[in-house]
């Protein structure tokens, strides 16, 4: 398994509850590249669920998030853009991705991901978190497959109603379990 | 006749688009996903593609949140 994820890229766009916790485990679990992408900083409001610390406040998301993946994994190439994405760049920012995990904050730029990577790659697998929020109700969260597009979550919870490290952590290692389910079973 | 989300039944209809659907379904929120029988379909081809009759037709609603 180490051997076939350590050739592999994954991209991930977005660099906070999702994107961030989604690439430490992908780190984890060994794969050989990260391509990140995210033009904001860490703020205090985000240390409840990104996986960030409080010396990391004010720097930018992509370069201490490299740091804590080169600590996990000093052997991991990381692909860093600090860049506001469009669809314009998507193909690229992450062309050279087997995989794209979605993990924006907001729906509109959900849309436009989905949209964007399977105009332009329809036969790479896009990975998207959708229905995180709220505490509880873990029997709730599936993953759901549309051709070459996976949504994990519950399908209805809203950021409306707070987003809490655990549910979040979840669909974030939900869709990095699936990212490898994908590569593992490609590889066969 | 065709199915939308695993639950609703809708009489299908020569030229039935993915628009037809919404519509008939009264989805009028714009931040979706659409699939016909397990291909995602594109928002370009709302109005275009044909469903065929016995379609399955998955819409999902895109959520805030990452």
């Amino acid at each position: 398994m180490l051997e076939i994820l350590r050739h592999k890229t994954i991209g991930i766009a977005g660099c906070g509850g999702l994107g961030s916790n989604s690439a430490v485990a992908l780190v984890r679990a060994g794969i050989g590249s990260l391509i990140i992408a995210d033009y904001d900083t860490v703020e205090e409001s985000n240390l409840d669920r990104q996986y960030y610390f409080r010396t990391d406040i004010d720097k930018f998301k992509v370069d201490v998030l490299s740091e804590h993946l080169l600590a996990i994994n000093p052997d991991v190439e990381i692909i860093a853009h600090n860049i506001e994405l469009t669809p314009a760049i998507i193909p690229k920012i992450f062309g050279n991705a087997d995989i794209l995990i979605e993990a924006f904050d907001a729906a509109e730029n959900k849309k436009w991901l989905i949209e964007t990577w399977t105009k332009y790659f329809p036969d790479k697998p896009i990975i998207c978190g959708n229905g995180i929020a709220g505490y509880g109700e873990t029997d709730k969260l599936k993953v759901i497959k549309m051709g070459n597009i996976y949504f994990c979550g519950d399908e209805q919870t809203d950021s409306s109603i707070g987003l809490f490290s655990a549910r979040v952590a979840i669909v974030a290692n939900m869709q990095a379990n699936v990212a490898i389910e994908i590569l593992m079973e490609r590889a066969k | 006749m065709i199915t939308v989300n695993n639950r609703d039944k809708l009489e299908w209809h020569d030229g039935m688009t993915i628009r037809d659907v919404l519509n008939s379904m009264k989805y009028n929120y714009s931040l979706i996903v659409v699939s016909v029988n397990g291909k995602p379909i594109h928002l370009d081809d709302y109005d275009i593609l044909k469903i065929p009759d016995y379609a399955d037709v998955k819409v999902i609603h895109i959520m805030h949140g990452g």
